[in-house]
C-alpha cells in the first residue's frame, strides 16, 4: 500500500489484518531483520516541503520526501542539513534514493555526527500514525521545546516498531561557506584515532574525522593519488575561518606526520562518500556499523582484520564500518570485539536467513526488555507494525 | 494552593513503618522525617508552592537507591526525585505522602576521559561542577542554565536544561552519551555508554526531559567540548522590538550562528541597568546581547558582520567589547536579571514558553497589552535565536488576588505562544505548574500515549505523580 495521504496511512493500520513492513522507499531493508509481514505500507506516497522558514531555521516534510530533494531545497537558501543523513541505498544494495522519514526512522547521521549531533537531535517535531491508527504530534516546529515526554526521541530511530512517521520538522543551518580536509598519510589505526582525538580536541571545530585503509582510499577518487593509509580531519566555517584554523590545525598534528591539505571542492566530495561508506559498497558479504568509545576503535579493526574484515573508521574512531564474510563466525567474531569495547553493533546488510537467526543488535539488559514490551504495546498493541524488524518476537 | 493528588491514606497511616524500612537501608544522617528538618525539601525555585514531604531520604549510592526503590514500590510509596531543587516549574514539589529522593549526596566526579571527550559523573554534581573539573585541561559541558552553581546534573537531565549557549552548543539532550538509572522497583540499568549512538529505541532521549517520571537517574556520561580560543560580546540596542527581531532574522540569514543572542525589553533593560550598571541604553526599546568565539581575529571577523548587519537596522546604539572585561560588563546585567527584577518586585514568576522568532514582535505586543489589563509589569528576557521567552511576571505575595493575576497571565502567555506554533515550555519543565495547560498543546490521544508511555516504565503512578499530566486524568490512568 501507498497512500498519499496521513488519512491513507490511518485507515491502512487500522484495516490492517495482520503485520505490516513499514518502509518508505525501501533503501534500508537490508539492514537489521527481515520483516514477516504479508503487506507493506510504504510511506513514499506523502510527498513534498510543507513549511520552511529559513530565517527560523527550520524545515517540515512529508515523510516521503527524499533526503536529495529536502537537501535541495535548503541549499538554494544557503543551508544544510545538521547530520548530514547518509545515502545508504548503494551500500545495502538498492537502487532506491532514501527518504527523510527513513533517515529519521532509523537515525542514521553522517560524518558531522561527531560535532553537531545525531539525526535525531534536529528533529523539532513529527506527525505520526501509532498501532492503533491514531495520529500523534511529537515536538514542534520550535527550536526548544520540553513539552511532555519526548516522543519525538523515542519514535526517532524506533524503525517503523512504534509509529508510522508522517511528516518531520527538522533543524537546518546555515552551510558552511568553505570547507578544507588535512590528510595524514600511512597511519595504522591507532596512530590515527590518536590524531584525530587531538583534532577533535582542538579548539578548532573539527566537523568530520575519519580513517581509510590504503585499499579503501585507492577507491576514492580524491584520496587515491595519496597513497597509502589516510586520516582524515574536516574543517567548516567561513573563509577567513577555515584558513586560520587548518594552518593552526595542521601545526598541532604535525607531531603525526607530514599533513596534505584537500579544497573546498575535494572535500565536499570526500566527505559524501565517507557518509555514504561508498568505498564498501562494492564489497561482497555482510556490512556491520559498530558504535564503540573512539578510542576502541583501532581495536576493533585489528579483531576484524584478523578474521579477514576491512574496516573504515568514522566519528573519530567511535564508528567503525565493517565489510566482512557473511558467515555466522564473523557475526559472532564483531558481537565478541563490540561486547568487549562496549559498544554497539547494528547488521546492516546479510542474507535474509543469517539475518533472521542472529542479534542483529545487541539484547539490552533485561529490564529494559519488559519495559520495551510494554513500551511496544502501548504504542502497537496488535504488534502490526514491522514485528521483528529489530528483536525477534517484538 | 495547588491542587494535589489524593495522598494514599494507607501509606499515611504506615509512616513511620515506612519511616523505620527506610532507616533500615540507609546510614543515620540518609533518613530525614522530623518535620523542622522537613522543611527545607518542601519547596524548589517555584516557591509558591508548598507541600512538606512524608520523608526525604538522602543516597550515596546507586545500591541505596536501588534499595529505595524497591522498598517503595513493594509498600506502594510515591517518590518524588530531587536534585538542588531549582525547578521554576515545581516540578520537585512534594507531595504529603510521598518519599523525596534527594540524590545531592551523589556528588563524585567518577571518570574524565580526554581522548574520547567525555565525563561520568554522578546525578548531584552541579552543572558548574563539571566545567571545572574539566577546565584546566580547556575542556567545558556545554548545556549553562543560569543556576549552574546550584542546579545539579541529574536535574539537568530531568528537565533537559538549556543555558544561553544552547543555540550553538544544543541543550542537554544533545550532549548526552549515557545515563545509569534505577527503575521504579529498584533495577539498576545502564543506558547508552560513552560511545556515539545506541542500537534499539533511544532511551536515552526518552529518559533525558522525563521529568522524574520514568526512573531515576544515578550516573551521566556526558559529552565535554574543547573550549573555543575566545569569546566576545557585542550590545545592540534599537527603537523598536520589530526592529530588532528583524535584526536578529538578519543575523541568522546571513550564515552567522552566533554562540548567544540575547533578547531584552525595556523593562528588563531598565530593572538590570538599575541593578548592575552595565551601562545599558535606556533610550532603547529592546537590546540584543550578542555573543561569538573564535580567536581574536575571527572574533574581530564575526563582530564586523555581525555589526554591519545591525547597522542597517537603524540601530540607536552599537557597543562591541574589546576585552574580557568589557563583554563581562555586557553580560552583567543579563545574567543578574532575576536579582534585578527581584529588586524591582520581592515576587515574580518566570514564564518559559518557546514561540517561532517571526512571531516575537507581535507576541511582545499582546503580552503588553496583558500586562496592562491585568494590571502587572512585565520584564521580557528573552534567547532570540531559539524563540524561548522568559517573561518575568512581577506580583505582591503577600495580595493572594496578585499572585492569582499572575498565574492567569501567565496561563495566558503560554496559550498565546500555543496558539502563534509554539510550545508550554522551552526548558523549565510542564512541572506542577504548567500540568493543567497540557490540553492546550496536546489533544487527549496524545496525552493518553505519552501517560501509556509513563505506565509502561511505572505501572503504579508512583514517581512524581503530581506532575506533568492534568491531574483527574492522571489518577484515571493510575
Ligand atoms: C535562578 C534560576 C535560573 C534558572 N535558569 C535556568 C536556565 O537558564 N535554563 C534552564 O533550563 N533552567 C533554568 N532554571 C531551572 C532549573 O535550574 C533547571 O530546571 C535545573 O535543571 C533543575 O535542576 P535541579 O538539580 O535543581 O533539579 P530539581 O529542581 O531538584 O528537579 C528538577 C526535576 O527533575 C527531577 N529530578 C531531579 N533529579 C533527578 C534524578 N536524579 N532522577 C530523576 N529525576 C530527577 C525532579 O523530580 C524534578 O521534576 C533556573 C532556575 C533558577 C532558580
Ligand atoms: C537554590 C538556589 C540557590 C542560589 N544561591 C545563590 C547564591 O548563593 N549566590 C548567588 O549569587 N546566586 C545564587 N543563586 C542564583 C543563581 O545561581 C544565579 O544564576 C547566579 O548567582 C549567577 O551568578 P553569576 O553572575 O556568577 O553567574 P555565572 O555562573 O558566572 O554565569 C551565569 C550564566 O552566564 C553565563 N556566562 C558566564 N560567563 C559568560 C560569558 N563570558 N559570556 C556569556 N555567558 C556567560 C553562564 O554560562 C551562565 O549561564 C541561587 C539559585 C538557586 C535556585
Amino acid at each position: 500500500m501507498i497512500p498519499t495521504d496521513e488519512a491513507g496511512i490511518v485507515a491502512a493500520i487500522q484495516h490492517a489484518a495482520g503485520p505490516l513492513a513499514i518502509q518508505g522507499h525501501g533503501s534500508k531493508l537490508a539492514m537489521l531483520r527481515p520483516v514477516q509481514a504479508a503487506a507493506t505500507l510504504s510511506t513514499a506516497g506523502l510527498t513534498g516541503v510543507t513549511f520552511y522558514s529559513p530565517n527560523e531555521l527550520v524545515i517540515s516534510a512529508r515523510a516521503g520526501t527524499t533526503i536529495a530533494e529536502l537537501a535541495m531545497v535548503v541549499a538554494k537558501n544557503g543551508q544544510h542539513l545538521i547530520a548530514e543523513p547518509p545515502e545508504l541505498g548503494a551500500l545495502l544494495g538498492s537502487d532506491q534514493p532514501g527518504t527523510i522519514g527513513g533517515a529519521v526512522a532509523a537515525n542514521l547521521s553522517g560524518p558531522r555526527r561527531v560535532a553537531w549531533g545525531a539525526m535525531r537531535d534536529h528533529v523539532m517535531g513529527l506527525r505520526a500514525v501509532n498501532g492503533r491508527g491514531e495520529i500523534l504530534r511529537a515536538g514542534g516546529r520550535v527550536l526548544k521545546n520540553v513539552t511532555g515526554l519526548d516522543v519525538c526521541k523515542l519514535l526517532s530511530g524506533s524503525h517503523g516498531t512504534l509509529a508510522v512517521i508522517t511528516e518531520v520538522t527538522l533543524k537546518v543551518l546555515p552551510a558552511p561557506e568553505r570547507r578544507a580536509t588535512l590528510v595524514l598519510k600511512g597511519q595504522p589505526p591507532a596512530h590515527a584515532v590518536a590524531a584525530l582525538s587531538a583534532a577533535l580536541g582542538s579548539p578548532y571545530a573539527v566537523s568530520g574525522a575519519a580513517w581509510l585503509p590504503a585499499d579503501l582510499a585507492a577507491l576514492v577518487p580524491s584520496l587515491s593519488w595519496l597513497g597509502g593509509n589516510v586520516t582524515l580531519a574536516r574543517l567548516e566555517d567561513f573563509a577567513p575561518s577555515v584558513a586560520y584554523r587548518s594552518e593552526r590545525l595542521r601545526a598541532e598534528l604535525a607531531e603525526f606526520g607530514a599533513v596534505e591539505m584537500l579544497d573546498d571542492a575535494a572535500s565536499a566530495v570526500l566527505w559524501t562518500d565517507i557518509g555514504n561508506v561508498s568505498p564498501l559498497v562494492h564489497a561482497p558479504g555482510a556490512i556491520w556499523k559498530i558504535s564503540v568509545r573512539p578510542s576502541q576503535g583501532a581495536g576493533i579493526v585489528a579483531a576484524m582484520q584478523a578474521i579477514g574484515a576491512t574496516c573504515m573508521l568514522d566519528w573519530g574512531g567511535g564508528l567503525v564500518w565493517v565489510s566482512g564474510p557473511a558467515t555466522a563466525a564473523a557475526h559472532h567474531a564483531v558481537e565478541a570485539a563490540t561486547r568487549a569495547a562496549g559498544g554497539v553493533w547494528t547488521v546492516m546488510r546479510a542474507p535474509d536467513p543469517w539475518r533472521s537467526a542472529v542479534a542483529v543488535i545487541p539484547p539490552g539488559p533485561p529490564a529494559m526488555a519488559a519495559i520495551g514490551a510494554r513500551v511496544k504495546a502501548a504504542f502497537d498493541p496488535r504488534g502490526i507494525l514491522n514485528p521483528g524488524r529489530m528483536v525477534a518476537g517484538a | 494552593m495547588i491542587e494535589q493528588p489524593e495522598p494514599l491514606h494507607d501509606v499515611l497511616a504506615r509512616r513511620d513503618s515506612i519511616v523505620a524500612g527506610l532507616r533500615r537501608l540507609l546510614p543515620e544522617s540518609g533518613v530525614i522525617a522530623e518535620p523542622l528538618r522537613l522543611k527545607p525539601y518542601e519547596t524548589d525555585g517555584l516557591s509558591a508552592y508548598r507541600q512538606t514531604p512524608m520523608a526525604v531520604v538522602l543516597p550515596e549510592t546507586t545500591e541505596q537507591v536501588a534499595a529505595i526503590m524497591a522498598f517503595c514500590s513493594s509498600e506502594g510509596v510515591r517518590v518524588v526525585p530531587r536534585g538542588a531543587g531549582t525547578s521554576l516549574s515545581g516540578g520537585a514539589l512534594p507531595m504529603e505522602d510521598a518519599v523525596v529522593v534527594g540524590l545531592m549526596r551523589m556528588n563524585r566526579i567518577l571518570d574524565i576521559d580526554y581522548a574520547d571527550r567525555c565525563a561520568v559523573v554522578q546525578a548531584g554534581v552541579t552543572n558548574i561542577g563539571i566545567t571545572q573539573a574539566v577546565s584546566a585541561r580547556q575542556f567545558f559541558y556545554a548545556p549553562d542554565p543560569s543556576s549552574q552553581l546550584a542546579c545539579m546534573i541529574g536535574g539537568n537531565v530531568n528537565m533537559n536544561s538549556g543555558g544561553a549557549h544552547c543555540l550553538r552548543y544544543g541543550v542537554t539532550a544533545n550532549n548526552l552519551l549515557g545515563l545509569k538509572i534505577v527503575t521504579v522497583d529498584g533495577q539498576i540499568v545502564d543506558i547508552g555508554g560513552a560511545h556515539l549512538d545506541a542500537a534499539g529505541l533511544d532511551w536515552l532521549g526518552l529518559l533525558t526531559g522525563s521529568e522524574g517520571q520514568l526512573a531515576i537517574v544515578t550516573e551521566v556520561t556526558v559529552r565535554i567540548l574543547r573550549s573555543p580560543e575566545g569569546a566576545r560580546a557585542m550590545l545592540a540596542a534599537f527603537k523598536s522590538n520589530e526592529i530588532a527581531g528583524a535584526c536578529v532574522d538578519s543575523i541568522i540569514s546571513s550564515g552567522i550562528i552566533p554562540v548567544a543572542l540575547e533578547f531584552m525589553d525595556r523593562p528588563a533593560i531598565h530593572a538590570c541597568e538599575a541593578f548592575a550598571h552595565a551601562g545599558y541604553p535606556l533610550d532603547a526599546e529592546a537590546m540584543l546581547i550578542i555573543e561569538v568565539e573564535g580567536s581574536v581575529a575571527e572574533q574581530d571577523d564575526l563582530l564586523g558582520r555581525i555589526s554591519a548587519i545591525c547597522a542597517r537596522h537603524d540601530p540607536i546604539s552599537l557597543k562591541v567589547a574589546e576585552s574580557a572585561e568589557q563583554s563581562a560588563a555586557i553580560w552583567k546585567g543579563r545574567k543578574g536579571a532575576f536579582g534585578a527584577v527581584g529588586r524591582i518586585s520581592p515576587d515574580y514568576l518566570c514564564m518559559d514558553g518557546t514561540i517561532p522568532t517571526s512571531q516575537l514582535p507581535a507576541v511582545l505586543r499582546r503580552i503588553g497589552e496583558m500586562s496592562a489589563s491585568y494590571g502587572l509589569q512585565v520584564a521580557n528576557i528573552f534567547h532570540a535565536g531559539d524563540g524561548n521567552l522568559h517573561p518575568l511576571i512581577m506580583f505582591d505575595a503577600n495580595d493572594p488576588s496578585s499572585f492569582h493575576k499572575a498565574e492567569a497571565f501567565g496561563a495566558d502567555i503560554l496559550k498565546l505562544c500555543v496558539e502563534v506554533g509554539g510550545c508550554l515550555t522551552g526548558e523549565h519543565g510542564v512541572g506542577v505548574e504548567k500540568r493543567d495547560l497540557m490540553g492546550v498543546q496536546f489533544t487527549e490521544i496524545e496525552l493518553d500515549q505519552q501517560r501509556r508511555l509513563k505506565s509502561a516504565f511505572d505501572p503504579g503512578w508512583l514517581l512524581n505523580a503530581n506532575k506533568v499530566f492534568p491531574l483527574t486524568a492522571a489518577l484515571r490512568a493510575a
